[in-house]
Formats: C-alpha cells, structure tokens, sequence
C-alpha cells in the first residue's frame, strides 16, 4: 500500500466536481482512497493527518498553494503508478461527462456576458470560492440582481457593504454562508422538498430553516416562502439588514399567515431595533433565536398596537414547529412530543451495556445549526461540551480535528469546507472522523444528523453506514457498547426518501428520532447518567 | 432587471447560477429556468490582480 499526491498548478474546478473525480479515483482496482481538493492549508493539514505529503515534508506538496490541485491517491504501488501517470486524463474525461458541461452554445464565463444574452434573470445563485464572492456578488446587484450566496469566507465589512448597496436598489443578499432558501415554489441550494402553506420563515441558521420546514410538512402543513439571510446578520456589524427585508416581505406576502424568525441571537445593539420591528407586525410571529432564553428579548409591543400578540418565543425547533402550527390551525402531531421519562429508560438501557471507561459524548454534525441546537439544550441542563462553533459559555475545542472529553463538532465550519464541498453533499471527512472517534474507549455515545433534499448526497446515510458499523463492531471487541444515536431532517417527498434512510439506520441499530432537537434531548439524557456515573465511580475511587 | 423581493414569492425567478453547476442543476430538474455561468477564477486566480484589473477598467 503507498500512497503519493499528484499536484497540478493553477487548475481550478470546483469542489463538487473533484469529490466526483476523487470517487472515480478511488473505485479503480487497486485503489483503497483518493481525495482531488483545493491545496488549502485546510486541506494540506486534512492530508497530512491521514498520511500524504510525508508530513508536509514532500516539497511540490508544501509549496502548494490554494489556486492548485492536489490529487492524493492510496492503494497498491501499480494502481497509484498508473493513475499518477494519467490523472489529467481522468480529469478531463470527468469534465467531459460534469453536469456543467454541454449544450448547444458555449455558456457565458462572466455575468455581464450571461445578462446580456438572459436580461430576465432575476436572482444570481453564487457558490464561487470566498476570495471571488464578493467580486460577483457586487456585479450582480449591479445587473439588478438579488443575490443568493451561499460561499462562506467573506468579511463583516464586505458583507455590510453588499447588503447596503442591495437594499439602496430594493434588492436582497441572502447570504453569505446561505444555506437554503423557498421563493416561489422553488427550492434553492440545500432545500427539502415541502409543500406550500401558510408558514413564511426569515432565518440565519440553514439547516434549521431546512428541519423546520420539514417537520411542518411532515404534519401536513407548508411553507409559504422562505428567506436565508446568511449566520451573521443579526449581528451588530449587519443590523438585520436582509431580516428586516425578509420580515417585510413576508408581512406583506398573501399567501403567508404566520411568520418564523429562526436565528441565532442578535447581537446586543440590534436587539431593540429587532424587538421594535417584531413588535409591530401585522403577522403573528414565532421567535426561535437558539441559545437565547424565552423572553430575553424586549419586545416592543404598545398595548393595542394593532391588536396583535407579542411573538410567541420557542426554544427549540421542535417547540418553534408547533407553536407554528397551532397559529396555523394544526394540531400538534404526536411525532413532537417526547417524554423525558421514556428517554431516560431507554438511555439506561444503553448505558447499561457500556465498560466503566465510557464517559463521553461525540457529536458530528453536518448542520451547524442541529451543533447549536445540541450545545443550547445541554447548557440549560449545566452540561458543557467543547465545540469548534462554542455557544456562548461554551468551551472552545483548541483544534477541531481533535475531540476533547464531550464535543460537538460542526463539520461544516468553515475550516473544513475550505476548498471541499459541504459535509451534507461529501460525507468522507465526516467519516474519516466517526472512525477515528471510534478508537476512542471513553466514548459512551455518538450523535449524528442526517440531511435529505436538493443537493444533499443521494443516500446521506448509506455514505455513512460502514464506519458506524465498524465503530460499533470496534466497542462490542473491547467488551463495550457504543450508543450510536441520529436524527433524518427530510421529508417523504425528497429523493433519498425519510421513511428508507431512517429504516436503514434502525437496522444498524442506530437510535433513530424524528427530530434533531429530539435526539440532543435524548443524549442530554444519556450525559447526565453518563456524568452521575463517573462521578459515583470517582468517589468511590477515592 | 431590478425586481422587487415580493414578485419572486409569486412566480419564481429566472435564475443565473455562478459557481458550482449542482446548484443550478437541483433547479433546473426541478422546473425552473436556470441560465449557467462557466465560471473560473478571473486573472488566472490571482484575487489582487483581478482587482486592480477592475480598478483600470
């Protein structure tokens, strides 16, 4: 077994159609891995964990820069010889076969040349890499676009400066770091195939939007719109911008009866500016900010101002789905309700089955925003998890690719997207992780989520599925047992199907719940045993 | 074509993708008209010089 990098300068393609060469690579016979990625310093330091480079010492690997392609190949010497020896060949053939590729006439390489030929396009969807975003995000509002930008890496002075300029032309930035978005009907970027309905949604937390959305499908309701503003715009840098255009838009969209506000907190100068314009809407409005209290909000709500009531507060996704829907006129589905007390038993059983050294909780996300939830249940319950995305009074993991005791891992930070695609579309970094935290023999629970729709891997949790049963298998050898514990955010509708990817995680006796908020309460649960236990077992020890 | 937030609610937009064609593609299988960019990085990759590139012209 050997394993070499190939390094191509200056080649650009993007990160999606890399984790589709790096698939083609690593299937050839004779071949065990392949990763094709952005030789970011993310990346380089990805490849050296697992072996490439000769520990950064190869000097075509170390003078690599972002611009270049490394390709990294693992297997026998004779398959990685002869697909070194061929690699702009596959690369090429790829290519030829991308989505991207065809047509009758040669695509427009700028978006001024594609508004001259398409003057009726109306909203820009941009994925370039950070460094470019900006660039395009600019030009587009400048042809009269609003702009979807789901690229990260942009700076809270750029980002400002877009949504300023959007909003002087009447236009919106949902963005940057936007995950999904529902206008019209369509479903932009990561989006869950969900009926239409009475419920608007204005948010910062993608995948939040994306569980949210589901779970009110799933009670047989819909959505009426939906606006992604990107995580940081209701910081004080941002002011709300895109949230306060969304929250107007929604207010005055016929088709929307109530209004969900699904973000982080707000930064401590925008909260009154939040709470004054909440407070005066035409529309009922459900408030989830996760992490923040019921109530820690000051809405500004004259008596009789319009007759309305004052945002209904929700602390969980979960809570914020049915307050939603008894505004709606829906009654609570029984999947929402969970008992504390059944989740108790069944931990018990779990951890009944465990060696004394397992003490700690693991958990990797694809959804920064179940990582949030997660981290904001167990901070209420006085449990503390390290985490690379802390909630506040959380502590910081020094190096996100090392767990600490408890954490919680949001493997969609920017530190591991950095020239990669998404860990919802590329699980292989997710679980390179899981096999690794399976080495650990103080690991009692794993907590994982799994996201359906657009875009999204066509079967999340098959990618999966191998190493949690080899995580499981490794427990069971050292006289253990792993609790391997997951939600499925997605609806009947969408192609991976809900209903096939939670059967097959049950099968792997994995711990299915129908909601990530659900499955965190399920682990806060196992914690706190988890916790009573080693700290019994400490004064007994001394 | 500058339009305003409220119409995209009732007739969904024509939608330029710039970047990743998978983006475009979930909407494109899903209906919608999509016009694609073949995008690269502009100057050969070198941000600064795209810049200053901007800047002349």
């Amino acid at each position: 077994m050997v394993r070499r990098t190939v390094i191509r300068k200056n080649r650009y393609f993007d990160s999606v159609f890399l984790m589709r060469v790096a698939r083609r690579l690593a299937s050839q016979p004779g071949m065990s891995d392949a990763s094709a990625v952005l030789a970011t310093a993310a990346n380089r330091k990805v490849l050296i964990g697992i072996g490439y480079g000769e520990a950064g010492r190869d000097p075509d690997f170390a003078a690599a820069g972002p611009n270049d392609l490394v390709i990294a190949l693992e297997g026998e010497e004779a398959a990685v010889d002869a697909i070194a020896a061929n690699a702009d060949s596959y690369l090429s053939q790829a290519a030829e076969t991308s989505s991207g590729a065809g047509g009758s006439s040669p695509r427009p390489r700028s978006i001024n040349e594609a508004m001259e030929r398409r003057p009726d396009c109306s909203l820009a969807v941009i994925s370039v890499p950070g460094e470019y975003a900006v660039r395009e995000a600019r030009t587009a509002l400048q042809k009269g676009l609003h702009v979807f930008l789901f690229s990260s890496n942009v700076s809270v002075d750029d980002e400002r400066s877009l949504k300023t300029e959007a909003r002087q032309r009447g236009l919106i930035v949902m963005g940057p770091d936007c995950g999904t978005a529902f206008l019209g009907g369509a479903g932009i970027g990561f989006a869950n195939a969900v009926r239409r309905g009475p419920v608007g949604i204005v948010g910062s937390a993608g995948t939040g939007m994306q569980e949210f959305a589901s779970l009110v499908h799933q009670a047989g309701s819909g959505i009426s719109n939906a606006i992604g503003t990107g995580s940081r715009d209701l910081s004080d840098a941002i002011g709300g911008i895109s949230t306060l255009m969304g929250i107007d838009a929604l207010e005055a969209d016929p088709a929307t009866k109530v209004i969900a506000v699904v973000s982080k907190p707000p930064g401590t100068g925008f909260t009154a500016t939040l709470g004054e314009r909440l407070g005066r809407c035409a529309k009922p409005v459900v408030l989830c900010l996760l992490g923040a209290e019921p109530d820690s909000l000051r809405i500004h709500n004259p008596e009789g101002s319009r007759g309305q009531p004052t945002p209904r507060w929700a602390f969980t996704l979960d809570e914020a789905v049915a307050s939603a829907l008894e505004v709606a006129g829906v009654n609570e589905p029984a999947f929402l309700r969970s008992d504390e007390r059944v989740m108790r038993e069944r931990a018990a059983i779990e951890i009944g089955k465990m060696r004394p050294e397992q003490h700690y909780l693991r958990g990797l996300f694809a959804g920064g925003t179940f990582c949030y939830q997660a981290q904001a249940m167990f901070l209420r319950s006085g449990l503390l998890v390290h985490s690379n995305e802390p909630l506040p009074g959380m502590p910081k993991l020094p190096d996100p690719h090392e767990s600490r005791e408890s954490s919680f891992v949001d493997m969609g930070a920017e530190i591991f997207v950095q020239g990669r695609p998404h860990p919802m579309i590329d699980a292989s970094l997710r679980r390179k992780r899981l096999e690794r935290e399976g080495e650990d023999p103080t690991v009692a629970v794993i907590l994982l989520d799994f996201i359906l729709g657009a875009i999204s891997s066509p079967d999340p949790v098959g990618d999966l599925l191998g190493a949690i049963r080899n995580v499981q298998d490794k427990a069971r050898r050292r006289g253990g047992h792993l609790c391997v514990v997951a939600s499925v955010c997605g609806t009947d509708e969408d192609e991976q199907g809900l209903e096939s990817q939670k059967a097959a995680l049950t099968e792997a006796g994995v711990l299915v719940f129908p909601s990530g908020a659900q499955a965190a309460s399920f682990c806060r649960e196992a914690a706190l045993m988890l916790t009573h236990r080693k700290e019994t077992a400490d004064v007994g020890l001394a | 074509m500058s339009v305003l937030l409220e119409d995209l609610f009732q007739k969904a937009p024509v939608f330029l993708n710039v970047g990743v064609p998978v983006f475009g593609d979930s909407l494109r299988e899903a209906g919608y008209e999509v016009v694609y960019v073949d995008w690269s990085p502009p100057a050969g990759g070198d941000a600064r010089i795209a810049d200053l590139l901007d800047d002349l012209l």
